[in-house]
Formats: C-alpha cells, sequence, structure tokens
C-alpha cells in the first residue's frame, strides 16, 4: 500500500507555482491585510512541514490507526450491470466520520500544532467538515468552533449534534443565504479577529493561498491509494475517474494522482440544482465566470455587477458558488471534463446505489454516480468514482424531499 | 470635479497641523438620494475627506453594522455605475475616496473603472481585499491612474512585511487600529502611538486610523495618535436611527474632538 511521503507530495508541485501561489492565473492571496501575516506563517510551517519525514510519518500514523486508511475500492457488480460498464468505487465513505474530510483536517491540526495555536475554527455546509474538524479538535485537546449557515443546521441536524457530542461550538449563521458562503464570510470574520491565538481550518480547496495547495496534498491520499490499488487489485487504470466538486476537495484529492496519465478522463461533476436553466443550480464551473470571492480568483457565481450569486443545491455540501481554483485551471487547460446533474438525478443515484449496492451515498458523491449512470456506456468502459462520503446524514433529508415519514 | 489631481495631497497640506475626520459613508444607503445628502451633509458638517463605499455580496472585513448597510444599498439596486453616479453628483468639496471589495470593480473592469472613478470626481481608492502586491497588474492599474491607492496597514503587519504594504502608497496609510472586523468597540487601543510611530518610519505619508473609532472622546483620543480619523459604522447607525440629520450632528461632534 503506498502511503504519504515526500516525494509523492513534491511532484504534485509541478503544478504549482510556489512563489505566488497560483494555478494558471487563478488563486492568489487576496485577503485583508490583518490576514496577510497568519497566511505567510501557514504557508512557511507548512513549507516546513512538507520536508520533514517526522510530519509525514505521524500523519500516516494518524491516518492509519485512527481514520481506518487505506480505504478500500470496491466493485459494485449490480449498478456496473446497470450502467454497461465496470464500475469501481473509492470509499472514502469509510473513514472514520464518514468522510474524506478528516484527511485534511488531521493534516491541518498538526500544523495548528506547530503553530502553537489552540484554537481552531471551521466552516461548514453538509456538516461533514465541522464534524472532522470537531473530531480532531477532540484529539488533541483544542477548542473548536464552527460556523455553519442556519439553514444548513436544519438541514443536517444530525451532524449538528454530532459535532456538540464531541465539544464544540457550533454557531448559527443567519446572514446571507445562511448556508456555506455565509458559514465561511463568518469564519473569516471570526480569523481577522483572532488570527493570533487561532487557526482556520478551512475544509475544501478554496480560500487564499496556501489553502488550496495544502487542502489539496492532504487529499492526495485518496488518489494515490486509488491509483495503486487500480494497478494491484484490477490490472489496469480506470478510463474515467469521476467525483463531485463543491468546493472541490474530494475531486482534487483523487484526480491529483492521474493528471500524468494522460489516457484516464477525469470528470468533476457540479451540482445543477432545479437545473441549469434556472438560477437555482451551483454549477460554478459550468455557469459562472472568474472572480475574486473568499480570498482567491476563481470561476464563481456573480451577477453582472459582480455581486455573488447564492447557489442552490440539494446537498449542502455542494451548495457553494465558489469554486478551487486549481478547478478552474484545470477546466481552463481542458485536463478536466465538468459536468453537471440536477438535484433529481442524484436523488435517484442515492437510491440506485442504496438499493443495488447496499450502500447509502451521501447526496455529494451520489452527483458523480448520478452522472455515471446518465448514459449508457461502452462495456470496456472502467469508471473510478470517488465515493467521498457515507449518507446517513441526509436521511431525514431525503425522507422529507420523498415524502416519506420516518 | 472641484479637486485637481492628487486632492488628497493638496487637502493634507491645507491642513498644517490639524488632524483630518475621514467618515465612511456605504454608497447608496440608505437609498441613493439620502446617501448623497448624507455624502454632502459631512463636508458640510468639517469632515475633511470621505470615504464612499462600493456595496458586496460578501463583505467579509465588515461587522454588523455594514453588513446592514451594505444589504440595504443592495436591495435598493446600488452597482459599480451607480456608485459613480453618485459620486459624480455629489460634487464634493472634499476629497472622495472609493472603498470597494475588489470583485465589483474587476467585475466592472478595472482600467475603466479607475478612468470612470476619476472622471467621476474620486481622488483615490482603497481595495479591502487587495494586501500590497497580491496583484501586481490591478495595482499597476491604479498606479497609472490619477487616483491615489490608499493601503491599509494592521497590526499584524510585521516589520519585514511593513515596507512592502506601503510601497507605491499615495495619499496616506491607512492604520487598522486592531484586530478584527469593521464596528463600534469601547475602547482605543492602548499601542496606538507605537503603531503609528512604526508606519512613520517606513513612510512620510500621513496616517489615518481607522475600525472601531465610535465616540467624540475616543476620535479625540485616535487624532492625538495619527493624522487622520475614521469613523464608519457609528455614523452609519446615526444616519439609519436619526437621518440625514443625525448623522451630520454626530458628524460635527466627531470633527470638534478630532480638529481640537
Amino acid at each position: 500500500m503506498p502511503t504519504c511521503s515526500r516525494a509523492d507530495v513534491n511532484l504534485k508541485d509541478v503544478m504549482t507555482n510556489l512563489a505566488t501561489g497560483r494555478f494558471g492565473p487563478y488563486g492568489g492571496r487576496y485577503v485583508p491585510e490583518t490576514l496577510m501575516h497568519a497566511l505567510e506563517e501557514l504557508a512557511g510551517v507548512y513549507d516546513t512541514a512538507r520536508n520533514d519525514s517526522r510530519f509525514w510519518a505521524e500523519l500516516e500514523a494518524l491516518l492509519k490507526n485512527y481514520v481506518g486508511r487505506p480505504t478500500p475500492i470496491t466493485a459494485v457488480p449490480r449498478l456496473s450491470a446497470q450502467v454497461g460498464a465496470s464500475v469501481i468505487l473509492k470509499r472514502e465513505d469509510l473513514n472514520h466520520t464518514g468522510a474524506h474530510k478528516i484527511n485534511n483536517t488531521l493534516g491541518q491540526v498538526l500544523l495548528a500544532q506547530r503553530m502553537h495555536k489552540r484554537r481552531i475554527i471551521a466552516e461548514s455546509g453538509a456538516g461533514q467538515h465541522g464534524v472532522a474538524t470537531a473530531t480532531v479538535c477532540a484529539r488533541f485537546g483544542l477548542e473548536c468552533v464552527v460556523y455553519m449557515g442556519e439553514e444548513d443546521m436544519r438541514r443536517q441536524r444530525l451532524n449538528v449534534y454530532r459535532m456538540e457530542l464531541m465539544g464544540a461550538t457550533v454557531v448559527p449563521v443567519t446572514s446571507g443565504t445562511r448556508t456555506l458562503k455565509d458559514a465561511t464570510n463568518e469564519a473569516l470574520r471570526d480569523w481577522v479577529t483572532n488570527v493570533t491565538t487561532t487557526h482556520y481550518i478551512i475544509g475544501s480547496v478554496v480560500g487564499p493561498d496556501p489553502f488550496p495547495r495544502l487542502v489539496r496534498d492532504f487529499q492526495s491520499v485518496i488518489g494515490r491509494e486509488a491509483r495503486a490499488q487500480m494497478l494491484e487489485q484490477i490490472g489496469r487504470l480506470p478510463s474515467t475517474v469521476v467525483a463531485c466538486v463543491g468546493g472541490g476537495s474530494n475531486a482534487m484529492g483523487i484526480f491529483s494522482a492521474f493528471l500524468e496519465d494522460k489516457a484516464v478522463r477525469l470528470v468533476g461533476v457540479e451540482a445543477a440544482g432545479e437545473g441549469m436553466k434556472t438560477q437555482r443550480h451551483a454549477a460554478t464551473l459550468a455557469a459562472g465566470r472568474p472572480g475574486v470571492f473568499h480570498g482567491s480568483l476563481s470561476y464563481l457565481l456573480q451577477d453582472g455587477d459582480g455581486q455573488v450569486q447564492p447557489a442552490h443545491s440539494v446537498s449542502a455540501g455542494l451548495d457553494y458558488p465558489g469554486v478551487g481554483p486549481e478547478h478552474a485551471y484545470l477546466k481552463d487547460t481542458g485536463r478536466v471534463l465538468y459536468e453537471a446533474v440536477t438535484d433529481r438525478e442524484a436523488l435517484d443515484a442515492f437510491a440506485a446505489l442504496s438499493r443495488l449496492e447496499g450502500i447509502l451515498p451521501a447526496l455529494e458523491s451520489a452527483h458523480a454516480i448520478a452522472w455515471v449512470m446518465r448514459a449508457k456506456r461502452a462495456s470496456d468502459e472502467l469508471i473510478l468514482i470517488n465515493l467521498s462520503g457515507r449518507g446517513d446524514k441526509d436521511v431525514a433529508m431525503v425522507a422529507e424531499l420523498t415524502g416519506a415519514t420516518l | 470635479m472641484s479637486e485637481p489631481a492628487s486632492s488628497i495631497k493638496a487637502r493634507w497640506r491645507a491642513l498644517g497641523t490639524s488632524r483630518a475626520l475621514i467618515p465612511y459613508l456605504t454608497a447608496g444607503f440608505p437609498d441613493f438620494t439620502r446617501s448623497l445628502e448624507a455624502i454632502r451633509a459631512v463636508a458640510a458638517a468639517g469632515a475633511d475627506f470621505v470615504e464612499v463605499g462600493v456595496p458586496f455580496s460578501d463583505p467579509l472585513a465588515d461587522g454588523p453594522t455594514i453588513q446592514r448597510t451594505t444589504q440595504a444599498a443592495l436591495e435598493q439596486g446600488m452597482t459599480v455605475p451607480r456608485v459613480l453616479e453618485l459620486v459624480r453628483k455629489a460634487d464634493s468639496p472634499i476629497p472622495i475616496i472609493i472603498m470597494t471589495y475588489l470583485n465589483p470593480v474587476l467585475s466592472f473592469g478595472m482600467p475603466r473603472f479607475v478612468e470612470a472613478a476619476r472622471a467621476a470626481g474620486a481622488a483615490g481608492v482603497l481595495l479591502t481585499d487587495l494586501p500590497a502586491g497580491a496583484d501586481p497588474a490591478v495595482e499597476q492599474t491604479v498606479r497609472d491612474s490619477a487616483l491615489d491607492l490608499i493601503r491599509l496597514v494592521a497590526p499584524t503587519t510585521d516589520d519585514r512585511r511593513l515596507e512592502t504594504a506601503v510601497s507605491g502608497a499615495t495619499g496616506f496609510v491607512y492604520l487598522i487600529s486592531r484586530l478584527g472586523v469593521t464596528g463600534a468597540r469601547d475602547t482605543v487601543p492602548a499601542d496606538l502611538d507605537a503603531q503609528v510611530r512604526r508606519i512613520r518610519a517606513v513612510t512620510r505619508l500621513p496616517v489615518a486610523v481607522g475600525f472601531g473609532i465610535s465616540t467624540p472622546a475616543q476620535a479625540a483620543a485616535a487624532a492625538r495618535a495619527a493624522d487622520g480619523v475614521v469613523v464608519g459604522s457609528a455614523l452609519l447607525d446615526a444616519l439609519a436611527q436619526d437621518g440625514v440629520a443625525g448623522l451630520e450632528r454626530l458628524t460635527r461632534d466627531l470633527a470638534a474632538a478630532v480638529h481640537g
């Protein structure tokens, strides 16, 4: 089994201009001056840590013994029969806390320790990142404050309670659209206020440099494992790798290992919400244009006057008008194909994977499955889907939407 | 269009050793007409410069008051072209500095914006989320224009970064007096003197201090340390509660405190 190694991480920097923290034109540090010192400090600490084998050894041990990595890949024969091609799932749903998010929060909490910061803040949409942050804070005895939109707290009550059980304070955000974008604004306001004592664990490959590259690096364990597992267990690389994209961390995590495999098609699936012809979607790469938001230049859902437009998705984790700057770059270069599926398609895929394979996917991950189910596939296709999280958190929401009573 | 290029510099020169009061007003709050009256009112009540804020949907450096005024202005249909119209119609006797998050002006087009802002009569621009060095192309566009580029310095700006932070700055340097977002606080930081001295060591530009200053007593204390005092949220609260007359009253009291 491949593990985190310095060589692997360094290889990825071919994609990044470290001097400016840019991916092509995208990325950067568009923040109030107050935060510049913290970003420089974080970048410096990370640059030291990533060249320190003890750092990776400690992270590796935690990923193995605390998170339960490596996660398996699973062949799904009944879903495969339905789509007409071989489908394999990368099982990030089997991680401790039920999603890929903990790969990143563990890495960042180790960085926070190196900076002697004992207060941690985070934003959360679906609550998965909030739970993963609360988890590592409990594990390391750190104070934890999670900002979450009031609307998302309603949609994800179970996750809110999980965070509270682990000692975190969940702060409801009542401004704006009361979802992930506003929770991120509020977390940034907290950070500006408490920056000398507090580390902000951003949950996705978004925000100012160095966050997009360090979150990608911490999530790249998904792709490294999956690529080796495909070669070992299936005997070849997948023809297509599919992942859902909100901010885009699980997608960058799995794509990063396949970027140099030119024959492997990479597909990112955004949330088309109620449809691309409506305003109610979260397909930033499909329908947005470049803008500056939450600290970086990337594609952005915005109106003609540069005001950020509210996003919509049935999945709280994809309900975000921005997207990671590296995805913007991968879209422009054509290396990754970005598609979008609707709420309806995602709900159908949620039901299908549950019935056909006995696996309840997170509604976020259900978007990736829905795209694969959309068309009849060539029989020699070998499709690897990143199942980024489990769907237990979404059961009440799905019941509500489908008119079932619990 | 009453002020020539580098009107900010000229204004400081005219002030001599006197301190400056710099109100911040959200463009389009509570509506276009009263926003126009508000700019004229602060000028009439003794302000020396005025910052006019472009409303943005995600004001992450701002506290509750400016979040509210921003939201209200957006609901009134405020846009970058309307802000420029407001500046032009204000025909202000004191220099106007447009304060904005980057995205609305980036969307409008940076070269087009600096030209239109200058044509509308603005004297300077302050970009909340563009720290020095973050985007050389955008900074160059402002520098090539007739607008002054007002730079921010924070308590966290360390000595190593300080020179970068003020490089290319013109007009004055805006010192964020404390960590945090905009909005009224109880006291002026005890180390304000030292913070101002630190900036004076690297630039000859005047230093204005802002963030959290709301009462005449606080403004007077800040004016003892710095060349200028910025007051935003407190004035917007007065405007929201007591209308333009209330705004004018508080501005008069603040001006008296700052001018000494």
